[in-house]
This record gives structure tokens, sequence and C-alpha cells, in this order.
């Protein structure tokens, strides 16, 4: 275990916003946030709401733009710094190492459900025949009837489309998992089921960040907290 | 924010040498763009605009009407000279072309072969008297190609590859519905298997229904013949569905660049802001 090199190690994080359209009002979300993360840990990030837990997700997927510091991704072997790094760069991050799961599908119209599953296996070259029959798998394990399978989302009810996407999420593996509130309205069974497959990921070694508003699923699944206070200086705990 | 290929971000470079050497060992990009002007009056035209585009990269180009995204896009496919400034296209045989010390015909070979365009009017990108069939063959008989049955198969596997009934092979575009006509547009151009496919508001005018029809279309296609794009768009839902970076001008200038999603969930810049938050969220 003391040999184990961090898949991801944060330090300085520093992210504001400026909200030009408001009299360039700055808000400071994120001030200086240190911590690392090993192989099979599950870190779970704790504060209240408006915290800047989803922001510190969002800067890590490199979906928002942080002002300063470090984040270092182990990407196929090499640390990767994202903190500057060129789009292509972070693309190839999130096609083979970071993956992100909201509780929002982003819906592609007419994309059949079982495509939009399959894709990320897809992108990986995985065989086509191979990555149905786990986008099946994981569809009836999570409780998708198989009459919407080649149906497209969109007209999915809420809860189908976030099961959908994290059916999606759990098709290939990351070595960095990021969950924002993954079981939220869902029901007991269906959390269970989520609670699972986190479980199935950290044990093949994915490093879990995740926000969860939901006791059960946290005290399943968490190592350590990440205390998160407004305006103070963040520390892993 | 920085477009450059040779990691030339001080912090990739110092944060990590393996990262950068890394970075830097991918392919070569398809087209570099640098300093590139061309102003037909004060902030009229396009200014100082320099990136990189690798291949399968698709570039969106997003902005205000006048604000030079068109002049941009015809400078960087050959059609209209710069001011000052340069654009380089690597060939599929490794040759590095600079488009505009190039000679006219080698530009218009390119614009045949290796390239495509879509026009915002399928109109200007089609020959609307003759047979769809005609339209799809036309850039295989400019490289040669004069075998009818080649050609009639060529134009059968288009139109339907474009979800086009091949029934409708021998019909002149003029008969068929603006989505038609402009998936004929798009499979007239794939027809020679260009590497790099520029493309001016390809949904404009179209209905949201046959909109979202086409962009699945192009989605497909770019991933699956891993087809460099620049795509000229004011929408900025079409910009999230097909491009992986954007670039935002105003005024003729690039006002910002980024990955696709960074620059509609965080802009920076204050117009990206204004124009992010103009959209109605459908």
């Amino acid at each position: 275990m003391q040999t184990m090199q961090a898949v991801l190690e944060v330090e300085g994080l520093v992210k504001t916003f400026t909200l030009h359209p408001q009299h360039g009002v700055v808000l400071n979300v994120l001030q200086s946030v240190d911590f690392s993360v090993l192989p099979g840990e599950c870190l779970i990030l704790h504060g209240e709401s408006g915290a800047g837990k989803s922001t510190l997700l969002r800067t890590l997927y490199g979906n928002y733009l942080p002002d300063s510091g470090s984040i270092r991704v182990l990407h196929e072997g090499r640390p990767v710094e994202l903190v500057g790094a060129q789009p292509r760069l972070i693309l190839e991050l999130r096609r083979n190492t970071i993956g992100y799961v909201s509780q929002f599908l982003r819906v592609i119209p007419r994309v059949k459900c079982l495509k939009v599953v399959m894709e990320p296996a897809l992108a990986r070259g995985m065989d086509a025949d191979q990555a149905q029959e786990r986008a099946e798998d994981l569809l009836r394990r999570l409780g998708i009837p198989e009459r919407l399978w080649s149906l497209a989302p969109g007209t999915f009810s809420g809860g189908e489309q976030q099961r959908v996407n994290i059916a999606r999420s759990f098709m290939v593996h990351w070595p960095v998992l990021l969950l924002d509130e993954p079981t939220a309205s869902l029901d007991e069974a269906n959390r269970r089921v989520v609670i699972s497959l986190i479980e199935e990921a950290r044990r093949a070694g994915s490093a879990v960040i995740a926000i969860s508003h939901d006791p059960a699923t946290r005290d399943a699944i968490a190592d350590r907290y990440l205390d998160m206070q407004p305006k103070e200086l963040s520390h892993a705990c | 924010m920085t477009l450059l290929s040779n990691c030339p971000d001080p912090a990739i470079g110092a944060a990590d040498p393996v990262a950068s050497a890394a970075q830097c060992a991918s392919p070569e990009p398809l087209l570099s763009v640098r300093n590139v002007t061309l102003l037909y009056g004060p902030e009229q035209g396009c200014q100082d605009v320099t990136f990189d585009l690798y291949p399968g990269e698709v570039l969106g180009v997003v902005g205000e009407s006048g604000s030079g995204k068109s002049t941009l896009l015809s400078v960087l496919s050959g059609r209209n000279p710069p001011d000052t400034g340069s654009v380089v296209y690597r060939g599929q045989d490794g040759a590095t072309v600079d488009l505009y010390s190039a000679s006219e015909a080698e530009r218009r070979r390119l614009l045949r072969t290796e390239w495509g365009f879509v026009e915002q009017n399928p109109r200007d990108g089609l020959r609307m008297n003759v047979s769809a069939g005609a339209n799809i063959g036309e850039r295989l008989m400019a490289q040669g190609v004069r075998h009818y049955g080649q050609l009639r198969h060529a134009g059968l596997q288009w139109l339907r590859q474009v979800e086009i009934d091949p029934a409708r092979l021998d019909d002149p575009p003029r008969s068929f519905s603006g989505g038609m006509q402009q998936r004929l547009q798009i499979a007239r151009n794939l027809v020679s298997s260009p590497r790099l496919m520029f493309m001016d508001e390809p949904t404009g005018g179209l209905d949201v229904s046959v909109q979202a029809h086409l962009l699945d279309l192009l989605r497909g296609l770019v991933r699956e013949l891993q087809l460099a794009v620049v795509i000229v768009t004011h929408d900025l839902a079409v910009a999230r569905l097909l491009a992986d970076r954007l670039m935002v001008m105003r005024r003729s200038r690039v006002v910002e660049a980024g990955l696709t999603d960074q620059i509609l969930d965080d802009p920076q810049h204050a117009y990206s802001q204004l124009l992010v938050s103009s959209v109605l969220q459908p």
C-alpha cells in the first residue's frame, strides 16, 4: 500500500468566477485545495451547499478552468498536468482515464438508448458485440426495461435518464471516477445497484471522488472525507 | 489561452517534462494557421487568428453576425488570400503546402480532393439541374473515374449513407427538400474521402427536427471517417454537439478559445459570458 502511486494529486488549486455581466463580481470558490487519492480509494467531498463541491469535481474534469494550482493525473502510467492542458489532451484523458457521472444525461437527439450506453466503450475501440453485451447487462441491472433500449432517451422519465447515464458511465474502467450525486432521487433497489457498481469499480482499481448527500450511500462507499468549508482552507481528514 | 502546438504552454512544460514530451509526440497538425488577417474595414473581417487543427478534431467558430467567422473560413479554405499571415496544410503524402504561396491550381485540387466545403445554402454547393447521382459523381470524375457503373455505385452508396432514398438517384436536387439538399451536399463532398471539411452554418435555415437528423448524421460521419472539421455556427447547441473545441470571435478577433464544454459552462471573457447567457435554454 505504501508504494502505491496516487492517481490524482491536487495542490494549491484555486478557482474563482468573475461575472462580467454582473459588474465583474468575483466569487472565490476554491481557495488552495490540496489532496491526493490512491487507486481503489474513495474520497467524499463534504460540505454545505455552496461550499464548492461540484465546482471542484467539474474543475477536475476540465469542465471549469482553474485559476492556478496543479491537478496531476496518472494517465497511462505517466503523471499528466491538467491545469493549462490543451483541449486535445483533456479529451484524451476523458476518453481513457477520467470518468464523470452527473445526475443528468445530456440527450443527443435520435440516438438510441443502447447506443448511448455503448458509446464510451466503442470510443476505446471495444468490439461492438462485446460492448452491446455489457450495455445490456448494465441496463438490466439498473432496471431499464428492454422495450426502451431501442428508443432515444429524450422521452424517458428523469429517473430513467439518470440510470441510463449511470449505465453509460460504468461501461468501461476509469482510473479516476468523479461522481456528482450518483444516487440522488433513486429508489432503494437502484441505489443498492449503483453502490455495488461503485464497489466493483473500486475493486478494479478506480479511485473514486464523490459528492453524496445521501448518508446510506456515503457510509457504504467512503474511505475518507475532504472537508470543504466556504472561505477557508480545505484539508483532508 | 494558447492554441499553438509544440507545447507552448509553460504550465504544461514546467509541471512535468514527461507529460509534455508525450503530448508533443502526437501526430502533426493537419492545418497550421498563423496570424491570419483579412480586413475589409476597421474590425471588419478577421485579424491575428492563430491555431492548429489536428486529424479528427472538430473546431467550432462561434460569435455574432459580422464577427468575421465566414471571412476566416474563406481564408482557411483557400478561397480568399489574407492580407498577412499563413495557412499551412499537411497533405495526405505528409508534405506541407503553404496555401497562399501555392498555385491557384493546387488550391483548387485540394478543394476538390482532400478537402470539402459545405455551404450554408445547398444551392451554392450543388448543381441544381443535374441528377443527385451526377452531383455525387462529379468529384470522382475529376479524379479520373470514368466507369459508369462505379460512379453509379458510389452515388447509391452515398445516398444511403446520408439517409436519402436511393430511388432518388436520378432526380435533380431542386426536387429535394432543404434537409435532403443539405445531406446531398455532404455526400457530394465526402465521396472523395476528404480529410478536412469546412462547414458554414450547415444547419442554418433548417427545421429543428431536420437539424437534429443532420447533426446526428454529421456526428457519426466525423467519428467514422476521422474527419477534421472547421465549422462556423452561431448556434451554441450545434457547437456543443459537434465541436471538440471552440473559438469565440468578436469584432474580427478571437476573444477566447478552448475546450467546447469549458467555454460554454465556464466562459472567461466578458463577451463569451454574454453570448452564453443570452441563449434561451430549451
